[in-house]
């Protein structure tokens, strides 16, 4: 054998360094361009909190606002939309909001500051349609007879009660997220933050 | 076959010979012209099944062209104008009623997104029954399902461009999909959508991606198609090579040159085919639903759902498949293993030349098994697409997790399936049946 075939070891560690080399700036080449997908700096700044008078909401209905694109219910229940949240105990999948889907004051049966008083974000946390409104008791909106009012999303048909708790046995894995909000008085909710003047 | 050596053209002395021998002195002109067309062998036996690799290709023209026009006129802005409208929503409906021929062109580009679709399914189930898919066009098939990725991709992205009420909620349930995966899943999504909701930013990234990123991949995708078929030779409804019988000359006895035979072949395919594809455009251009569908004429409005959303025709098999899964398994919700099992319906098409272990190719030549699984396979793919088309029940819901076990097993069970059939012996040379 001629040393023809003998690889010049010096001159390999030069080309496997070379390319090592070009190829980390290849990677870092990258990093402008992901961190340009990333949210822009408007965009989070977009999420001010929104205030609501909610004191023209006549008993049993419900408005919807824009926060951070989304849409969040203000619903002023009913007594007999309340008497439904203890019965449906068991046919919902948490029914007393242990998994984290609400501040700790919507941590209740009702999930609200106010017993009557729903604020919930109105996007199912399945695949994030908006669920339509089901009121009314029995099959007259397309629902079972054993239906007692509340909501159901279109897209996948996962059902909510009037408190935003998912049914057992649904798409959805969570109930609806109940965003931080607080009363500023009677009537006026500010959604978006905890805190008075915050 | 394309990769043959070819001679340089050598002028006649004419003014048109010598500029033509010049100019392939310095370019492979003429020898890609030979190898690809004028004397590229394809089997003499090829039947209806084998219109449709041109049509997705002259489809892809259509849209390309097409695409070029409308980005002319439309705008990828999802503020409000000055009527409450917003501005991307406003310039559709401005080429479809203020710009000259606008209307027309539009109907082109969104018929011809089903017209691609309905073109490649039949192309794909043309390998399936033909086996093309076997070695050694193991890379056609692949570079054929990065096609198809792309092109769910390209659909995806430009179904949210019209921002009407089915691009906004569609792309919300789609890119929430990705919110499922484990970990990343949250991070994922917000990267894809740019913003913490579907909104300006999504709309300008998929616009870039629609325009630009996809189509580039898809011709590059394209281009590896064909050529790593002209390096194999085409196959052909008997499934056997034409290569193994060759004339005096080396070239194949039951082959016949692209050019002219086949290229004036594929005339009259695209003669029918656009017969079919103008009368949907001029007398039904939203496909009775299917191709456009109604809430998309309704501008998107972030704080409603349409009552019943669905996606196109062409992506709702595997969309039943995703509604199939109900399930948490080994503590991960339903809704990842949906994400997992629509991926992996689509995935599972590359896996075709390595679980086929069949001795012969064709259908032809294949026992009652393969004729039942694929009739099986066929029928569960069109259940699931009805499916997917309807809003979810009870019933529907069964239906559709027994078609996706049946769609599954079709693939996980060939292996053994395609080795247990009874076969034909292969004939010597192509039929012409």
């Amino acid at each position: 054998m001629s040393n023809q075939g003998k690889v010049d070891c010096g001159r390999r560690r030069l080309v496997v360094a070379t390319a090592a080399v070009g190829g980390a700036g290849a990677v870092g080449a990258l990093v402008p361009f992901v961190s340009s997908l990333l949210p822009s700096e408007r965009a989070k700044a977009a999420g001010a909190p929104v205030e609501v008078d909610i004191s023209k909401l006549e008993v049993g209905q419900m408005v919807t606002v824009e926060w951070r694109g989304k849409p969040v219910w203000i619903i002023n229940r009913t007594k007999e939309m309340l008497e439904t949240l203890p019965k449906l105990a068991d046919a919902v999948a948490d029914p007393k909001s242990e998994k984290n889907q609400q501040p700790a004051y919507a941590q209740n049966e009702t999930r609200s500051i106010k017993p009557e008083v729903l604020v919930v974000v109105g996007i199912c946390t399945h695949l994030g349609c908006s669920p339509s409104n089901k009121f009314k008791k029995g099959a007259d909106e397309g629902m079972g007879s054993d239906w007692l009012g509340g909501f159901l999303c279109p897209c996948h048909g996962s059902t909510f009660d009037f408190a935003g708790r998912v049914f057992k046995a649904k798409p959805a894995p969570t109930n609806l997220e109940v965003p931080p909000h607080v009363y500023l008085s009677d009537t006026r909710i500010l959604i978006g933050e905890d805190k008075k003047g915050a | 076959m394309a990769g043959g050596t070819f001679e340089k053209y050598k002028s006649d002395g004419s003014l048109a010979g010598n500029v033509l021998e010049w100019f392939d002195a310095r370019f492979p002109a003429t020898s890609m012209w030979k190898g690809h067309l004028s004397e590229y062998y394809a089997p003499k036996n090829f039947n209806f099944w084998y219109f449709f690799g041109s049509l997705a290709l002259l489809v892809l023209v259509i849209q390309i062209v097409t695409g070029i026009f409308l980005v002319m006129h439309y705008k990828p802005d999802a503020a409000l104008n000055a009527n409450g409208v917003p501005v991307a929503f406003a310039s559709v409906e401005y080429i479809m009623r203020d710009v000259p021929g606008g209307w027309i062109i539009r109907y082109m580009h969104s018929t011809g997104a089903s017209a691609f679709f309905i073109v490649v399914y039949l192309h794909m189930f043309r390998g399936l029954i033909y086996g093309s898919y076997r070695k050694p066009r193991e890379l056609t098939w692949l570079f054929g399902v990065g096609i198809f990725l792309v092109l769910m991709g390209e659909a995806f992205f430009g179904y949210l461009l019209p921002w009407g009420q089915m691009s906004y909620w569609g792309a919300q349930v789609i890119v929430n999909l990705f919110s499922a995966i484990p970990v990343v899943g949250a991070d994922l999504s917000l990267i894809i959508r740019g913003d913490f909701v579907v909104g300006d930013a999504t709309l300008n990234r998929f616009f870039s991606f629609h325009v630009i990123a996809f189509p580039l991949v898809l011709l590059g995708l394209v281009a590896a198609h064909i050529l790593a078929l002209h390096e194999t030779g085409s196959n052909n409804p008997d499934g056997i090579d034409i290569k193994e019988k060759k004339d005096e000359r080396g070239l194949p006895l039951d082959g016949i040159p692209f050019h002219p035979y086949y290229s004036v072949k594929d005339i009259v395919g695209v003669v029918v085919f656009l017969m079919a594809f103008s009368a949907v455009m001029f007398f039904a251009p939203e496909g009775g639903g299917y191709f456009l569908e109604t809430p998309n004429f309704y501008p998107a409005d972030p704080l409603k759902t349409p009552p019943h959303i669905a996606p196109v025709w062409y992506f709702t098999p595997f969309y039943s498949i995703l509604r199939a899964m109900v399930w948490n398994f080994f503590g991960l919700d339903a809704k990842f293993w949906g994400v997992v099992a629509m991926g992996a319906s689509v995935v599972i098409f590359a896996f075709l030349p390595w679980l086929d272990r069949s001795p012969v190719r064709s259908i032809r030549y294949r026992g009652p098994i393969t004729k039942v699984m694929v009739t099986i396979f066929v029928i569960c793919f069109f259940i699931l697409g009805y499916l997917g088309t309807l809003s979810p029940s009870p019933m529907g819901e069964i239906v559709s997790q027994v078609c996706t076990v049946f769609y599954f097993g079709f693939f996980l069970g060939m292996p053994w399936w395609s080795r247990m059939d009874k076969f034909k012996p292969v004939p010597e040379r192509v039929t012409m049946k």
